[in-house]
């Protein structure tokens, strides 16, 4: 506790907190609404999850437990960090198991797990502002949402299929929040958006740089951007994740040797190991079994 | 004497959790409409404002929030109160403040005399705390809309006659509109200004008493 004496509580002072706390309030009152607010300089660098560290700092309480994961894994560097930052700041319980966590800190990825009542998700966005791309300027692109002047987005998505000859967005692709304002739902690969759909948990995001809080509220209609005759479709992958023979999920590409080897593996690190303990396996999955049996004897 | 210890005494004894607990009431409460949550923390104000009021006020105001008092609890010593524990500066304009307590009984004034915000920023808007007698016994309303599954019921007892056309014509300047927090005893219940409230036709028979379905009601096989 020595190590907690030179700050306060989960790092932010209190006037931040209610600052930030008042903020999210109204983002869940007006879903998919960008709320500006005071975002503060927070001990790593922007691009980091500093507008997720600071919802997770303002709404996490001593008996929260906190999961923190980058690009679906636990172990990463910057779920590492973050991880290491609450348990330095506020001491608080911390797992790899979604079922487990009340609060779950997410870079670009939503949890294969179905999320829970009592669960909050909180997104560490970069850029929060869906028009940005295609309209530079703040002033324009708040009228735009005032305005309810969506027609910019969908001439993008149609100069996809122009193109492509399809949607080709396959992250941070736009999604439209109770029938009122277009939102990014962070640089989470398109497969994700199904889940934020009437999703029973809350929904924070977070983006530092930008300084915008925004909310969905659970059962909460989140409908993804698309044309009749080219209705939005989630990634489909041709295998099973290598190790855990799962299908249905998001799978990373994992570059084996310089020989074109490759193996697809679950993104969620902790949905394939939760696989795995319970006896599923894929078909490059180590059997340590036999052999370490055979070396024993 | 009496009136300064009441001014200089009841906030929080720990005001970091407490106030933690509290925020997580209300942000469940917000994102949940309908739900009711006894607060964790609670507040001692001077009367007449209420324990879970006072709290509200520790957890959420200070010196960036203009807070606007109706007429009796500006005449007590809840300006002071405020003043001393938030730092909240407290207005006579309605439509500067971004909080407003009314306390139980007191007149509600129509919701459009507040801050609604504006189209490009709708959270500029006031948030109000209105106290009322109990969260049941009241006439039912159906509440619709994010944070709720299907529908649910809600009958608070002492909200103002005309609460339901206030608040029609607060949701219909969607996405502008005051957010609603009800406080009675040691518990809230929020609305969120993308509530929707309707009367419950089924419940209008038995007396202004909740349905017994209370808080889902059964659904008619086809």
């Amino acid at each position: 506790m020595n190590d907690l004496a030179t700050y306060n509580f989960a790092y932010l002072d209190e006037q931040t907190k209610r600052m930030i706390r008042r903020a999210i309030l109204k983002a869940v009152a007006i879903p998919g609404y960008q709320v500006p607010f005071a975002s503060r300089e927070m001990p790593m660098p922007y691009g980091w999850g500093t507008g997720g560290v600071q919802v997770t700092a303002s709404i996490l309480g001593p008996n929260d437990v906190l999961k923190v994961i980058d690009q679906g894994a636990d172990d990463t560097t910057n779920a590492v960090s973050i991880r290491a930052f609450f348990q330095k700041v506020a001491d608080v319980a911390v797992t790899t198991k979604t079922k487990d966590a009340t609060i779950i800190q997410t870079r670009h990825r939503i949890p294969e797990e179905t999320l829970k009542e009592g669960q909050t998700l909180v997104y560490q966005v970069p850029i929060p502002e869906p028009l940005r791309f295609l309209e530079p300027r703040e002033t324009e692109t708040r009228k735009m949402h005032a305005l309810e002047e969506y027609g910019l987005m969908h001439v993008k998505l149609y100069e996809d299929i122009a193109r492509n000859g399809h949607i080709a967005t396959t992250y941070a692709y736009p999604v439209k929040v109770e029938g009122r304002y277009v939102m990014d739902p962070s640089p989470t690969p398109k497969f994700d958006n199904p889940k934020m759909h009437m999703s029973e948990a809350l929904q924070l995001f977070g983006a530092g740089r930008e300084k915008r809080i925004y909310a969905v509220p659970p059962y909460t209609e989140v409908v993804s951007l698309d044309f009749e005759d080219h209705p939005f479709e989630i990634q489909q992958f041709d295998k099973p994740c290598a190790l855990c023979g799962a299908e249905n999920v998001y799978l990373d590409e994992v570059v084996l040797d310089d020989k074109g080897g490759r193996m697809f593996v679950c993104s969620d690190t902790d949905h394939c190991e939760d696989r795995r303990a319970h006896g599923h396996a894929g078909q490059m999955l180590a059997r340590p079994t036999q052999e370490s049996q055979e070396a024993a004897e | 004497m009496a009136a300064q210890s009441q001014i200089y005494a009841g906030a929080f004894a720990d005001p970091v959790f407490q106030a933690q607990s509290v925020f997580r009431a209300l942000m469940d409460c917000f994102a949940r409409p309908g739900t009711v949550a006894s607060l964790a923390a609670l507040a001692s104000p001077p009367s007449p404002l209420g324990k879970a009021s006072g709290a509200v006020a520790l957890t959420l105001c200070d010196h960036d929030t203009p807070v606007w008092l109706s007429p009796a609890l500006a005449k007590s010593a809840v300006p002071q109160w405020i003043a001393f524990h938030t730092g909240a500066p407290v207005t006579e304009t309605k439509d500067d403040a971004r909080f407003a307590f009314i306390e139980r009984g007191g007149a509600v004034p129509s919701f459009d005399q507040f801050a609604l915000g504006t189209q490009e920023y709708p959270d500029r808007s006031t948030t109000l705390v209105i106290e009322v007698e109990a969260f049941t016994g009241g006439q039912p309303l159906i509440a619709k809309g994010p944070g709720i599954k299907d529908e649910t019921i809600i009958a608070p007892t002492g909200l103002p006659d005309l609460f339901l056309e206030f608040w029609t014509a607060n949701r219909a300047i969607f996405p502008r509109g005051i957010d609603l927090l009800l406080a009675a005893g040691d518990a809230v219940l929020c609305l969120p200004r993308t509530t929707k409230l309707s009367l419950d036709e089924n419940a209008r028979d038995t007396g202004g008493k909740p349905p017994h379905t209370f808080p889902y009601p059964a659904r008619k096989e086809a």
